[in-house]
């Protein structure tokens, strides 16, 4: 059976061949469900592989379609390798795929582009199959970049608007940025071991001089945070929201993003052999991330941009839980993360759609009567990502931090005050969009005169409850600005979808329940691929409990704050959403300003130099020729007849020399 | 003498049945000869003519391919002539591994020109310019007589010349010009230099003058210090035709007033004659010079690759756009070869033909665009991806491979010529790949621009492809999908010609190792530090598959 997974990325690309040349024929809504139905039987394909895999030594299966690259001492092939890291990505990618593509065939009723957003979203699972099954560095490569490219094309879907594209454009400029370390990467492994290919190299790696290891390591690193969008490149991805909602869910929360963390976690021994300054900077970039994510997040106004900059705060635990050896906890978080956060995109999507595309969560409130499935299911995902128990994220969370604590106290309470910022912060979403009073069509004028976010001045076709062509030309940022809007719940292929994301975001922390080793599947699961390199843990009863209640306290303790700031209004408001977290600490204007500043006015001085300096020496000693020779003017007069006629003497003359020494 | 040379070709020994060689040059100078003295009257006539011989010409070049033996090193289809005895000047063509791809492209692109555009004026000289043209190329990448060589190198200039100066948009008379002084002092620098190594060499009978190539590299005869000056020699030709920087401020000009036909021409086969030049009668010629002048030649072309990129980004005009992305693609086809190892050489070889396809494409859109607009300036286009969504679908894919996203062509060029330099010298590659950083920043900025947002008035009635034109980029589309997925063939025929060059480095020079792998050599440290782990990781670092080549 564990021959099959070929068939895992297959489909999907075959459902992509498909639509790329027939989607137009086939059209709206029989695309959506080809494009669904690929990547669900993909998905039910896992399964069964998964079964197989049980009966495999090690649980690990390999296969090599046909050689890619082979030049020299370079050889690459096109090869699988299915081992428990890759078959749990593989069966959560192509399961919560399938959900979001059903989604989709709601959310993108009516789009003028519906087949084609479908067609991206094929490639984009195939891709990311690609990058987790890709049995070398090099293939996971081919991945990285096709997502990287499904990722722009999708964020800039609704390319009309200049802002999405730009989004896309930056998106794919930031991440090639992390790609350069990636190549680099590449080529010192291959330097190092005369192979990319995982299961030669890996093996090898407790041999590697230090340094090399630490070259590798460090330069994976940067691929990692461009793609996973880690301090400082993650400056694209709030912006990557752009795109549509299910996008954002899958692409920019439950999947792509978290390549990087797959990748670190995929040479875990580079890591190992590598300086230990290694993982300690993959420990502090991540904490820092997460803590510094969380605390812009306070400040956002734009319901995707509160669960952006959640996301990026999220997988900086993930960099955390690499950094200080807790590899399973990774993956554990990595996964409760992609149920969760996929749930609350999509719940935000069905709140975006039943508020006919308001975002602005100052005019959204007291939803949860009309949308009570989405507001049900969000709920759960809430108390997910806020760390209480018995919900998914309290479980993965925790495991991070106890691992966090194993390696020092300081990045455990940071942790600790993260998970307090995150609970405070998504309460407050929840609060504001689901309960309290209904603020809706409200102007906001005077909360909205400082910021820039939304300057749509066009009422949308607000009463319309048709308001699928609202998609179309602005979708985003329209709002009805004066009267009636009508909020909805969604239909059924949005809510499916929800429900049984948030089963999973409610129960999925039985994966790997700290109790007792039995009760450990994901750490057993995943032991042949990092048992090596991770930190084992052996946490007395009374330690345990202690870091139980701890989290469960400071979980409540978030909830508890924000209900006091949002819904008992005790607090002003004001005083946590400082303009300086909401302008995220200005990072991303510092970057925007330097690369338009300074580094545009460089690259204006090198076209200067090429256009002045060596193109002018060129004219300038062509001119000079010209002035010296005053008698050969007559030749320089433009016309091409004279060049012409030069060039025939010339040849003649030529001709005329070798005929001289010919001899037949 | 084309009679004499063809009977006897027909004749030697050991020559196959056809003489396919002497065919893929003769059949377009017969054909541009033909399309010169038809009547200008008849206009249809001539492009039948031209189109007929082109795509002659590249069935026989695909049949060459098909007959090519994979597994030889050396020169196949070999056919020799005797045209001047006394300086042991030939009629000699042959064609290796290295040679095959540039053939089998300008086989395949020339069609493809000659369909993507039509003259605006004067058909008939355009047409024969052109199949001159695709003669001259053939020749120049099939002879191996140096002298041979040199005439059909300098025979690509002047079609060039004209169907720039006549055929061209606004500043053409001095894009022409330009170019055409540029190279041909370029090529003065050459002829000294073949000259003086045909006398030097000593390789014809008794130590006389020979211009035989296989004669030469057979022969030991250069001081050291001449091999250099002459390397030089060669080395500028070359550079300027590349073109390298600092030799690359014609090529904007001279792409930006060409034509279309001209610029797919230019920018998918001209060039390669630069780099091809320098792997063969550089590399080949000059071993010991090659690998002196080795770190100059990755610095200029490291420059190349970073300048280049970030000079096209400030470009306001597509063309110049491209061409500019000529010099840093072309800086990556200049950086492989220096790397002096089997995998940067093949890398090599492979991105010409991948910048070949990919730049020839995007000419031929680029000349869609033309034809539908009439302007090439990036600030009067706009939103055309809503009124042309194939056209922008085309694009880009074309964009993609030319930016080196894995699965498409470009990438695998690009990958093997910055793993081989990374291997010898690491640093060059580690800041010339950061060129594909840059190459997503010209060219996701450009297509911003003018594919995305509202169209505008002027471009809201933009036309998407037409049947013709889509037929037109077919083939252009499958080769960046085919060779990005599967290169193995292509690599394959390349990979004993490189070998076969790379070996000679090694026993030519003194002291010269090809710069391989360590292999797993870091490994064998431990058997000395950690005796108890030592055979483990040794046993390893010899069987794993890393150890074999």
């Amino acid at each position: 059976m564990v021959e099959l997974v070929w068939l895992i990325p297959a489909l999907p690309l075959a459902g992509f061949l498909l639509l790329v040349f027939f989607g137009k024929r086939i059209g709206e809504p029989r695309a959506g469900w080809i494009g669904t139905g690929a990547v669900a039987l993909s998905f039910v394909t896992a399964c069964v592989v998964f079964a197989g895999l049980w009966n495999e030594p090690e649980h690990t299966f390999e296969a090599s379609l046909f050689k890619w690259i082979p030049a020299g001492n370079f050889n690459v092939d096109i090869g699988i390798l299915l081992d428990p890291l890759s078959m749990a990505m593989v069966l959560f990618i192509t399961g919560i795929a399938s959900l979001i593509h059903l989604y989709s065939i709601g959310y993108m009723h009516g789009d003028s582009r519906f087949p084609r957003f479908f067609t991206y979203l094929n490639l984009f699972v195939f891709s990311m199959l690609v990058l987790v099954l890709g049995d070398n560095l090099v293939l996971t490569f081919l991945g990285w970049e096709g997502v990287g490219a499904c990722s722009y094309f999708l964020i800039a879907f609704w390319f009309e608007k200049e802002e999405n594209a730009s989004a896309g454009k930056k998106a794919f400029i930031t991440n090639r940025v992390g790609d350069w370390g990636f190549m680099v990467a590449i080529f010192m492994t291959f330097f190092a071991f005369g192979t990319v290919t995982y299961t030669e190299f890996l093996p090898m790696a407790p041999g590697l001089a230090q340094t090399t290891a630490t070259f590798i390591a460090l330069m994976l690193f940067v691929g990692a945070i461009g793609k996973s969008a880690q301090i400082p490149l993650f400056i694209w991805l709030p912006d990557a929201m752009a795109g549509p909602t299910p996008v954002s869910a899958l692409i920019h929360a439950a999947t792509m993003v978290t390549a990087g963390v797959y990748l670190l976690v995929r040479v875990n021994p580079i890591i190992a052999a590598s300086a230990s300054w290694i993982p300690w900077m993959i420990a502090i970039v991540g904490i820092a991330t997460a803590f510094l994510a969380a605390t812009i997040a306070l400040a956002q106004q734009d319901i995707k941009k509160v669960l952006a900059y959640s996301t990026v705060s999220q997988l900086g635990y993930m960099f955390l839980a690499v950094g200080v050896g807790g590899y399973s906890a990774a993956i554990f978080h990595m996964i409760t993360h992609a149920f969760f956060k996929a749930l609350l995109f999509l719940g935000a999507g069905s709140v975006i759609h039943g508020m006919h595309e308001e975002q602005d969560m100052r005019r959204m409130g007291a939803l949860r009567r009309i949308m009570p499935v989405t507001a049900v299911t969000f709920i759960i995902g809430w108390l997910a990502i806020a760390g209480v128990p018995p919900f998914s994220g309290f479980w993965s969370k925790d495991d991070i931090l106890a691992y966090a604590l194993h390696k020092s106290p300081i990045l455990y309470v940071i942790g600790l005050i993260t998970a307090l910022l995150t609970a405070f912060y998504m309460s407050r979403l929840v609060f504001r969009v689901f309960y309290g009073d209904s603020r809706w069509g409200e102007s906001a004028e005077g909360e909205l005169a400082n910021l820039n976010a939304h300057t749509a001045t066009d009422a949308a076709d607000a009463g319309a409850e048709d308001h699928a062509d609202a998609h179309e030309d602005s979708h985003a940022d329209t709002h009805a600005g004066h009267g009636a809007v009508h909020p909805h719940e969604s239909k059924w292929p949005m809510l499916v979808p929800l429900i049984v994301l948030a089963f999973f975001a409610a129960t999925a922390g039985v994966l790997n329940l700290p109790f007792t080793e039995n009760l450990e599947f994901l750490n057993r699961w995943l032991e042949p691929v990092v048992g090596e390199n991770q930190v084992h843990l052996h946490l007395g009863g009374a330690q345990l409990t202690f870091e139980l209640l701890l989290s469960t306290t400071i979980a409540l303790l978030g909830i508890f704050a924000a209900y006091m700031v949002y819904l008992k209004k005790k607090i002003d408001p004001s005083r946590i959403e400082l303009p300086f977290f909401a302008n995220g600490w200005y990072i991303d204007q510092g970057i925007t300003a330097f690369m338009g500043g300074i580094g545009r006015k460089g690259f204006e001085l090198i076209a200067m130099f090429d256009k002045v300096v060596i193109d002018g020496a060129v004219n300038g000693v062509g001119r000079a020729t010209r002035g010296g020779a005053s008698r050969l003017r007559a030749i320089e007069n433009g016309y091409v007849r004279w060049y012409a006629l030069m060039i025939g003497v010339g040849a003649v003359l030529i001709v005329a020399f070798v005929m001289t020494q010919v001899s037949f | 003498m084309i009679a004499s040379v063809l009977s006897s070709v027909l004749a030697s020994e050991g020559a196959p049945s056809f003489p396919i060689l002497p065919a893929l040059v003769f059949v377009p100078l017969v054909g541009a000869i033909l399309i010169a003295l038809m009547p200008s009257s008849r206009p249809e006539l001539s492009r039948q003519m031209a189109v007929l011989t082109a795509l002659l010409t590249g069935i026989l070049s695909i049949a060459l391919l098909v007959k090519f033996k994979t597994d030889d090193a050396g020169f196949q289809f070999v056919v020799q002539q005797t045209w001047v005895e006394s300086l042991d000047i030939k009629f000699f063509l042959g064609v290796d591994g290295i040679s095959l791809f540039l053939v089998v492209l300008t086989g395949i692109l020339f069609p493809i020109a000659l369909f993507a555009a039509k003259p605006e004026h004067s058909p008939k000289g355009y047409y024969a310019w052109l199949t001159l043209l695709m003669a001259g190329c053939m020749g120049a990448f099939l002879s191996l007589d140096l002298f041979l060589f040199f005439l059909m190198f300098e025979i690509t200039l002047v079609p060039l010349y004209m169907l720039i100066g006549k055929w061209g948009h606004g500043r053409r008379v001095y894009a022409a010009t330009k170019f055409f002084l540029y190279t041909m002092l370029g090529s003065a620098f050459m002829l000294v230099s073949i000259v003086t190594l045909a006398v030097l060499a000593g390789a014809g009978d008794k130590g006389g003058v020979s211009f035989d190539f296989t004669k030469i590299i057979a022969t030991d005869n250069l001081a050291t210090s001449t091999g250099r000056w002459l390397f030089l020699g060669m080395a500028i030709a070359f550079a300027v035709k590349v073109p390298s920087f600092p030799f690359h401020t014609w090529l904007p000009d001279a792409h930006t007033e060409a034509p279309t036909a001209g610029s797919i021409d230019l920018a998918g086969i001209l060039l390669k004659l630069g780099t091809y030049g320098f792997l063969r009668y550089g590399l080949e010629l000059f071993p010991e010079a090659t690998v002196w002048f080795a770190p100059v030649m990755l610095t200029l072309a490291t420059i190349g690759v970073v300048y280049g990129g970030i000079v096209a980004a400030m470009q306001r005009n597509l063309k110049r756009l491209v061409a500019y992305s000529s010099v840093a693609h072309m800086g990556f086809a200049l950086m492989g070869l220096f790397a002096l190892n089997v995998e940067g050489i093949e890398g090599s070889v492979l991105q010409m033909i991948n910048h070949g396809i990919t730049t020839g494409a995007l000419f031929i859109l680029l000349g869609f665009l033309y034809s539908r607009r009439h302007t090439y300036e990036i600030s009067q286009l706009k939103g055309i991806a809503k009124v042309a969504p194939v056209f922008a679908g085309v694009f880009t894919l074309v964009m993609l491979a030319s930016i080196g996203v894995p699965g498409l062509n470009g990438f695998v060029g690009e990958f093997l010529v910055l793993l081989g330099t990374f291997v010898a010298n690491r640093w060059w590659a580690v800041i010339a790949a950061t060129g594909v950083i840059i190459a997503a920043l010209y060219l996701l900025w450009a297509y911003q621009r003018v594919f995305q947002g509202e169209p505008d008035e002027a471009n809201k009635n933009f036309p998407d492809l037409k049947i013709s034109e889509k037929l037109v980029m077919a083939p252009l589309v499958v080769l960046i999908i085919f060779l990005g997925i599967y290169p193995k063939p292509v690599l394959d025929r390349i990979a004993p010609s490189v070998k076969r060059v790379v070996t000679r480095l090694e026993v030519q020079v003194d002291g010269f190792k090809e710069p391989i792998t360590r292999k797993g050599a870091d490994l064998l440290k431990i058997e000395s530090s950690h005796l108890n782990t030592g055979e483990h990781a040794l046993g390893v670092a010899t069987n794993g598959k890393g150890a074999n080549q």
